[in-house]
């Protein structure tokens, strides 16, 4: 950002004194005309569907105002919406998938890019490519034909046996539930954690790895103290697209949470989230307040989205100013 | 080049075809339940009549209510009439009414998932127990009372509904709320409720795949999809106290036990009927029609197909697995088609 800034202001008072037409025929100009307008509807599209969002969620913030992200009933019926439930099954869902994609995304794109022999590390980023491509029904199917049975036959009776105690792992299991949807959410976002992780990897310069060598660490010094550090806002960025993916994903998250709106500390328990119950009762929403309460609850995930990342942010802007100039 | 001009003159040709030929082109949208024969009907419609052609999306009944009120569409179909708000939003909005017109039937039966038994009767108290909660184990006297001989495993259910806003949803707690006063007072009827107990599966295919999956569950399916997919489903007793297990006929015949005291303006719930052959968790589903159009083409359009739909419409509905309407309902929604101005 800091060079381009520069490079046109150096470039401004000749350019300057050249009439508009001079420049327009330079083609310099149209290309940056038009590439500004290319880059302002990013923004435009944002805010037009928060503006959308706002005022076709009106009528929830009048009847319920706050009350509706801390009430649980969710009642087509007697017209009460709360939206806790969906909110606590967003956010859970997504935590799991993080807590598990992120050490498997991060070890295996360090395995790719530092370890692993070029070709190797070929073949594999295109099965990684190809699994980023698949779309997200087939994920939900996965869960609900291996990984509900499997909840319910392995890894639940693993868990609630010695750890049982804990209200998290906690019984019954259905097979269906927050665990599970988290398992498909990681299985869903683990490519993309590789691939940025490793793409990113991969561009650090090869002098650093050489300096570090030189001062006598290992290879794997080198990597963990060097080459990661030197790569963690990238690497940063990839789970925040994960993230971004996990929060928002609807089709696999409804097969396999059990599209119960409680908020359950059992990890095991039906849930329910946020784009799911949208996807699943938009279309059936006949009352106003009912609908416009649908889409209130899209401005929170929004919101949601804009929040977390906006933590993330912070954070990389946080750890890289204490740290050294690696970080850059 | 000389490819590309020939290509450019075929499709200029084609325009040409298109503005010549320009069907009548009537919009409606709802319900996705009757989507299957509707879009059939549709096709044969405009075979048989190539100036007229319907275009139907089938978005839900709550969407289909909402575009027709709207105006947006010609005309709306829905499972689940529309109700008194609904309809004097349409009057105020249009100055005139809505029509109602029962197009086929469908029915909602339970399916579960109890090991070793392949047969089972419900009773309405049992069935309303589950889906409140409160009969929670398979041999709770309220489901083994009506099954003597069955081995029933002391096992907790689980309850499966659906988790998207649907009309077999309807069907289902309009029947509850038929049979149980604690259900009305609770849930009651809708689309969407807010259910006491149980997980939620997407569409017939989600429901009848937690089902499938969970031992000892139970959940509610279309008779379509539980025919067609080969799914077991139960016997209910009806208000006359025999044990129907749904069938088409089964379902035609709870119409016409409701035909007798049919609204002139169709919005009738058939669920509980009475008869000794009726399957008492049945549905009309409806095609909702302006009373008053302001393009004539369309209204006449509308209005032949109605009577073609009531007449040579009905013999193919079969076929798709949905069950006819009765006789006396066909010539009732044969006059009330004049209404349509």
């Amino acid at each position: 950002m800091a060079t381009t800034s520069t490079t046109l202001k150096g470039a401004g008072p000749i350019a300057g004194s050249r009439s508009f037409f001079a420049k327009m025929r330079d083609g310099d100009e149209i290309a940056r005309l038009i590439t500004f307008l290319f880059a302002g509807t990013v923004v435009l599209i944002t805010v037009a569907l928060v503006w959308d969002l706002w005022v076709n969620s009106a009528l929830p913030r009048k009847v319920f105002g706050f009350h509706f992200f801390v009430t649980s009933v969710w009642d087509p019926i007697m017209d009460q919406y709360g939206a806790l439930p969906f909110i606590y099954g967003t956010l859970v869902t997504s935590a799991v998938a993080l807590l598990i994609a992120v050490p498997l995304g991060i070890g295996a794109a360090i395995f790719l890019a530092e370890l692993a022999p070029a070709r190797v590390s070929d073949i594999l980023q295109f099965f990684i490519d190809l699994l980023a491509a698949v779309p997200s029904v087939i994920y939900g199917l996965l869960g609900v034909f291996i990984v509900v049975p499997m909840m319910r036959t392995v890894i639940f009776p693993a868990l609630n046996k010695p750890l049982g105690f804990l209200p998290i792992f906690a019984g019954p299991s259905y097979g269906v539930g927050f665990m599970t949807a988290g398992i498909v959410l990681a299985i869903m976002v683990i490519p993309y954690i590789i691939s940025v992780s490793r793409e990113v990897l991969l561009s650090v310069p090869r002098d650093q790895r050489e300096a570090a060598l030189a001062l006598g660490s290992t290879r794997w010094e080198s990597t963990w103290k060097v080459v990661v550090p030197f790569a963690k806002t990238g690497i940063m960025g990839s789970i925040f697209l994960a993230l971004a993916r996990a929060l928002g994903e609807t089709m696999a998250v409804t097969m396999v949470i059990g599209n119960t709106p409680k908020v359950a500390a059992s990890l095991f328990a039906p849930g329910y989230s946020i784009a799911a119950v949208i996807a699943n009762e938009f279309t059936e929403a006949t009352g106003e307040l009912y609908l416009q309460s649908l889409i209130a609850l899209g401005l929170v995930l929004f919101l949601l989205t804009f929040i977390l990342n906006g933590m993330a942010r912070l954070l990389i802007v946080l750890t890289t100013q204490k740290g050294s100039e690696v970080g850059g | 080049m000389k490819r590309l001009a020939v290509l450019a003159l075929g499709i200029l040709a084609l325009c040409a075809i298109v503005v010549a030929d320009n069907p009548l082109l009537i919009n409606g949208a709802g319900a996705t339940f009757p989507y299957p024969i509707y879009s059939k009907w549709f096709d044969v419609y405009h075979t048989n009549n190539s100036n007229i052609q319907f275009n139907y999306q089938s978005v839900g009944s709550g969407a289909g209510i909402k575009q027709v009120t709207e105006g947006t569409v010609d005309f709306g179909a829905t499972d689940g009439p529309m109700n008194d708000d609904q309809l004097k939003a349409y009057q105020d909005k249009h100055g005139s009414g809505i029509l109602h017109f029962p197009t086929v039937l469908g029915a909602a039966v339970p399916t579960y998932n109890v090991q070793g038994v392949t047969s089972l009767n419900f009773t309405p108290e049992a069935l309303a127990g589950i889906f409140l909660g409160k009969v929670t184990k398979w041999n709770d006297p309220a489901i083994a009372g009506a099954n003597k001989g069955v081995n029933l495993p002391a096992a907790d259910i689980v309850v499966v509904h659906r988790s998207d806003g649907s009309g077999t949803t309807y069907i289902w707690t309009d029947y509850l709320s038929k049979v149980s006063d604690e259900w009305k007072g609770k849930v009651s009827k809708g689309t969407s409720v807010n259910w006491p107990v149980g997980l939620g599966g997407k569409g017939n295919e989600g429901v009848t795949g937690l089902v499938k999956q969970t031992p000892n569950a139970i959940g509610y399916v279309e008779l379509i999809y539980a025919v067609q997919n080969n799914i077991p489903y139960g016997a209910v007793k009806n208000s006359s106290g025999t044990f129907v297990k749904a069938d088409l006929a089964s379902v035609t015949a709870a119409a016409s036990g409701a035909a007798k005291e049919m609204p002139d303006d169709f919005r009738v719930s058939i669920t509980n009927a009475p008869g000794k052959t009726a399957y008492p968790i049945s549905s009309f589903t409806w095609l909702l029609i302006p009373q008053k159009f302001q393009d004539t083409g369309k209204r006449d359009a509308i209005k032949g197909f109605l009577k073609w739909m009531l007449a040579d419409g009905q013999n193919s509905v079969e076929a798709l697995s949905y069950a006819k309407l009765p006789k006396e309902v066909v010539e009732k929604e044969k006059k009330a088609i004049n209404n349509i101005q």
